[in-house]
């Protein structure tokens, strides 16, 4: 299988950015994992996202923090072209992964999907056995050989997701029947089989009780050290405690972005200081 | 600032803030009366201030439980964390400061047995120091003007050549006439509470510029040399090993 970021990626350099960037979101000096320049998002004529500008480090988890339509899920969907699906939807400016445009006409967004996966709000195992929910990616990608390759592999992602030792015994039991903490590391265990570079995680926990959502923390804690995970959530103290940047939108704009900590002890800019505070949202 | 979304929590920070102001006042007119119990011999107003103490610990543990409710209920954040955790330590230094006062209070009641001593004007001079900074510090607590928390800061300086001055000062004496060492020995106690003071309202200082800016005062603050205890030599494990 070609990875995403393999192909032809000397066929893009750095892009060229106009003007003095006014936010906080450019890392200089680090080689981003995913760098995002002057990113606008319309739906129809409504204009959604408005100039974000943010470099995601590899090997670290991301969070998105800011109020209901502030444009965190928007900006998250045009990472792996998500935004795509919807007819109405426009996107502008440059979003590279690994130093490649996602939005180059000649790239897969098939492609592009399995290497940067994505994680649900609502758990979305296919109704299918646990073992085909993780199978399926690497065997339409054809990135396992024989049988015993595509059991490895499912066997590997489902220890990685941490599930493995509660549903080895019943891999061939619809992924439906499993609990929804556990539907959510079979859908996480389901992403990573086809070794993905970034993992996008669209409030990953908010439908689950506070053990499962420790599991889950639990888990993006682990996933760091190999992947890339941009999540978004609501929950500051989730922000808080699986991430170590921490990018706040507001109003369609990436407001602040900068150590997890520093953004929860001392944000620069009010608007931060009054969400995180809870004065407005 | 604005209000937060909950209103309760807006309340609950305020009536933290109000009760710190309180432990401010009790303990700034601690130090002032223990002050002038020394200059006056006024052992009614010693009483008072010993008295007194339990008022300041009371509001202290009241504080406490108070920030210990909204960590755990409000899991504040930003500059309301930055908040929360400065009422913790300031209403520690506050305390700190009303044992001292109770301390020099005690002195002034066994002080008043001996004859007086020239010297008491001068640990008064000192302690209107330490009540002046006091004094600023908690205007700036209300005020949120951190320039008056940089400018206690620098003075601490003040209150420490004074004490040395004193302390050189009451050893001529005692050494004069040992009918002095009593009343010299509890002196000297007095005015080292009393540079202690100095020490509580700078920490106060750095915990109020914090608070207010988010970042550190910095280190680079004047230091009196101190003659009792002079610079310790350089440890012998700092020297590279040959």
């Amino acid at each position: 299988m070609t990875t995403f970021s393999q192909s032809n990626s000397e066929a893009h350099g750095e892009v060229q950015v106009g003007h003095v960037q006014q936010t906080t979101g450019i890392l200089p000096g680090i080689t981003a994992k995913v760098r995002a320049r002057d990113v606008n998002v319309f739906y129809g004529a409504k204009q959604a996202l408005f100039n974000v500008s943010l470099d995601v480090p590899d090997a670290s988890v991301t969070a998105f923090i800011g109020p209901s339509g502030c444009g965190k899920s928007t900006f998250l969907r045009c990472i792996n072209r998500m935004n795509d699906t919807i007819d109405s939807c426009k996107v502008t400016g440059n979003i590279q992964v690994d130093g490649r445009d996602v939005n180059d006409r000649a790239i897969d967004p098939v492609v592009l999907r399995a290497s940067v996966g994505m994680v649900f709000q609502k758990p979305n195992p296919f109704p299918k056995t646990i073992f085909e929910n993780v199978a399926y990616g690497p065997r339409i990608h054809g990135i396992a050989n024989d049988k015993q390759g595509l059991e490895r592999i499912v066997e590997q992602s489902l220890r990685k997701a941490g599930l493995w030792e509660e549903v080895k015994d019943r891999l061939h039991q619809p992924g439906t029947g499993l609990s929804g903490g556990q539907q959510q590391r079979l859908v996480i265990a389901r992403a990573i089989a086809v070794n993905p570079e970034i993992i996008l995680m669209d409030e990953p926990c908010s439908a689950l009780d506070p053990i499962a959502t420790a599991k889950i923390e639990e888990l993006i804690d682990e996933l760091r050290q190999n992947f890339c995970i941009i999540i978004v959530t609501h929950s500051m103290a989730q922000a808080a405690r699986v991430s170590q940047r921490t990018a706040f939108f507001h109003m369609g704009k990436l407001v602040e972005a900068g150590p997890t900590e520093e953004i929860f002890t001392n944000p620069r800019d009010s608007r931060t200081q009054d969400y995180i505070t809870g004065r407005f949202g | 600032m604005t209000e937060h979304t909950v209103r309760a929590f807006t309340e609950e920070l305020e009536a933290l803030g109000a009760d710190l102001t309180r432990m401010g006042g009790y303990s700034e007119q601690a130090l002032s009366d223990a002050v002038t119990a020394i200059a006056r011999r006024d052992a009614g107003l010693a009483r008072t201030v010993i008295d007194g103490d339990k008022k300041i610990d009371e509001l202290q543990r009241e504080i406490e439980r108070k920030i210990m409710r909204l960590l755990a209920l409000r899991q504040p954040l930003g500059r309301d964390l930055r908040q929360t955790v400065a009422a913790l330590k300031l209403a520690g230094d506050l305390e700190r400061i009303g044992d001292l006062a109770k301390n020099i209070a005690k002195r002034a009641l066994t002080i008043q047995e001996f004859d007086p001593i020239a010297l008491t004007r001068s640990v008064e001079r000192m302690g209107k120091i330490a009540v002046t900074q006091l004094k600023q510090i908690l205007d700036t607590f209300a005020s949120h003007e951190v320039a008056g928390a940089v400018s206690v800061w620098m003075q601490d300086e003040e209150l420490d050549e004074h004490y040395n001055s004193l302390f050189r000062e009451l050893l001529t004496y005692m050494m004069e006439d040992p009918r002095m060492i009593g009343p010299g020995a509890h002196l000297l106690f007095v005015a080292k509470n009393i540079e202690r003071i100095g020490d509580h309202c700078t920490n106060m200082a750095e915990v109020i510029y914090f608070l207010e800016t988010g970042e550190d005062i910095g280190t680079d603050r004047p230091k009196a040399v101190d003659p009792v205890m002079p610079p310790l030599p350089p440890s012998p494990n700092q020297e590279p090993s040959s």
